[in-house]
């Protein structure tokens, strides 16, 4: 079995802060990470290469250093790293992301596609299932456990607002994976060492078989119009009263507005 | 592209077990305010098994038209019959916009759509309207709720995005509404169904969707323990209230991710939102900034939550909430 990974190198979202003076992003100091959902893919690829000794290629399309996550890979146990990184890919939406990782994915061989559900940066939950539009193959999301019987079939556990649908498919299939369903491993030491000796492949522009126009901002069908952080909802009033009296405040306040 | 042949504002209606979703009820009491700025019609498209009788409701909230797809291979939602579907009524309609929920519905048949009639797809709008050119001006948070960026789609038809429950508001419902109803048939390629249902599994909730609540009394780290979170739910029963918490505790496992409220929760809208030790990090915020009412308890002073509340108690969320609740005991049962 030929498993590839998607992942993403995202910021560490809950560390961003804005500054209060200027209401802008203070990006500075704020760890870059492998995308949580991502790295549940992973650990799912790593499972199943322990039991069914399938090999494992990671592929992340971003600036050079997204390195850091390849390397990462290396480190748990992946087989193969490959980094799409151009000038011409800078800016692309979704449809634009998933037109260059689908034409890098075309000149790979594989059996399942892995990604994440959704990257903490975006959450949009898009570049999975386009993908998998693109090569013309099944798609599951919120993938919560996967059983493989080792030969073609795949039986997946999917996530709904209700419960859980139970879907059979038969591979090539692209699924995406929620971080709570895999328990991310450690790197090992000796897995830490290696990871720097090992080769990560670069691909650029020549590597995939996409027409420039379909990349980058060109190919992008949605534009960032602006961009803002939200003005902060005025604070309302605030007391500090001893329990008793705050109640009475409290119940003061709702007989008020006739919330009771 | 010609832009000019694309006409309306489409919702996909979301059902489920041939029930229509909130959230279809919710997309057209929006678009009703986009087609009413555009002088445009409201479409719904109604794909699903034996639905066409569900029409009617989709007028009475807010729908010109709907388009009903019923075919068998319709009944249960799987990805490739309703892209097929959607995709059928894109080439058929040309929809200026298609208005879709952000549910595990829309969040696996929006993408897949876009990438099949390659057009752009904003995900999980909190904000639509209408630019000085007629395009759709699609807002959405981004980097974990600390940014806002608002998308346009130029040269690309339809404009789609996905819109988070909870969000938009439906209209009220008016039976004396008429609409026509359109049948659709649609050829589906049976050889691309690749992927089988085999058992659909309800898990038992037994309790309202925290979305839909009037009031919601919400716990956080400061609660510190599950007996403490038993006290917020006997002020929550007084109240009528559901309870629902930040992700502090779903993580301790207090509480189910069903009732997390936040950015990668629920986004909640209850006339009243009662905060109890929770602090207000940013992602926690953008799901309930939009309450009616709201009241912060938590000992620090300088907590974040104390910039969206309404109200703010500084002091011990321990002692003041079952005072609170046994006090409105008292005032209720008077």
């Amino acid at each position: 079995m030929k498993i590839i990974v998607c992942a993403k190198q995202v910021p560490d979202t809950t560390e961003i802060k804005i500054n209060p003076q200027t209401g802008t992003l203070i990006r500075d100091g704020v760890p870059s990470i492998m995308n949580p959902d991502d790295k549940g893919g992973l650990e799912l690829a790593l499972r199943l290469k322990e039991q069914f000794d399938a090999h494992v290629t990671i592929i992340t399309m971003g600036p050079p250093q997204a390195d850091a996550i390849l390397r990462e890979a290396l480190a748990l146990g992946v087989d193969r790293a490959i980094l799409l990184t151009d000038r011409k890919f800078a800016g692309a939406d979704t449809l634009a992301t998933s037109n260059a990782l689908a034409g890098a994915l075309r000149n790979l061989e594989f059996d399942l596609i892995i990604a994440g559900r959704q990257a903490i940066d975006g959450d949009t939950a898009q570049v999975g299932p386009q993908i998998a539009e693109l090569l013309d193959i099944p798609q599951v999301t919120y993938l919560e456990d996967l059983k493989y019987d080792g030969d073609k079939t795949l039986t997946i556990r999917r996530q709904t607002e209700e419960g859980y649908q139970v879907l059979e498919t038969e591979i090539p299939c692209m699924v995406t994976v929620l971080a709570s369903a895999y328990q991310a491993r450690y790197m090992p030491v000796k897995g830490i060492v290696q990871a720097y000796d090992r080769e990560v492949e670069t691909w650029s522009f020549e590597n995939i078989s996409v027409d420039e126009s379909k990349l980058g901002l060109k190919g992008s069908p949605t534009r960032v119009h602006k961009a803002f952080t939200k003005g902060v909802k005025g604070a309302g009033e605030q007391f500090e009263v001893d329990a008793d009296e705050a109640v009475g405040i409290i119940i003061s306040r709702l007989k008020q507005k006739f919330l009771i | 592209m010609d832009n000019s042949a694309y006409k309306e504002i489409y919702v996909f209606a979301e059902q489920r077990g041939g029930k229509i979703q909130g959230i279809a009820l919710e997309l057209l009491g929006k678009a009703r305010d986009l087609a009413t700025v555009t002088a445009q019609q409201v479409v719904a498209i109604l794909a699903g098994y034996q639905v066409t009788d569900q029409a009617n409701e989709l007028i009475a909230f807010g729908a010109d038209k709907v388009i009903v797809v019923d075919d068998a291979v319709l009944a249960d939602y799987l990805t490739e019959p309703y892209t097929q579907a959607l995709a059928g009524v894109i080439k058929q309609y040309k929809p200026s916009v298609i208005l879709i929920g952000a549910t595990t519905i829309g969040r696996d048949l929006g993408p897949r759509l876009s990438a099949r009639v390659t057009t752009g797809l904003t995900a999980d709008c909190t904000r639509l309207e209408i630019g000085e050119e007629g395009e759709l001006l699609m807002t959405r948070p981004a980097f974990g709720g600390n940014l806002m960026a608002t998308i346009v789609s130029k040269e690309h038809r339809p404009q789609m995005t996905t819109v988070r429950p909870g969000v938009m508001q439906k209209a009220d419902r008016d039976d004396s509404r008429k609409g026509e109803v359109e049948i659709l048939k649609v050829d589906f390629d049976t050889s691309k169904f690749r992927v089988k249902l085999i058992e659909q599994v309800k898990a038992d909730k037994g309790l309202l969707d925290i979305a839909d609540a009037k009031i919601l009394v919400s716990g956080g780290r400061g609660v510190n323990s599950a007996e403490n979170f038993e006290k917020l739910k006997q002020l929550a029963h007084v109240l009528g209230a559901e309870v629902s918490a930040s992700r502090a505790m779903v993580d301790a496992g207090v509480i189910s991710h069903e009732r997390q409220v936040g950015q990668t929760g629920k986004t909640v809208r209850p006339d009243l939102y009662i905060a109890c030790g929770i602090s207000g990090a940013i992602q926690h915020l953008a799901g309930m900034e939009e309450s009616g009412y709201i009241i912060a308890v938590n000992k620090d002073k300088y907590a974040p939550i104390f910039q969206v509340a309404d109200l703010g108690i500084v002091g011990d969320v321990n002692k003041i909430i079952p005072l609170l609740a046994d006090r409105l005991q008292k005032e209720i049962s008077a």
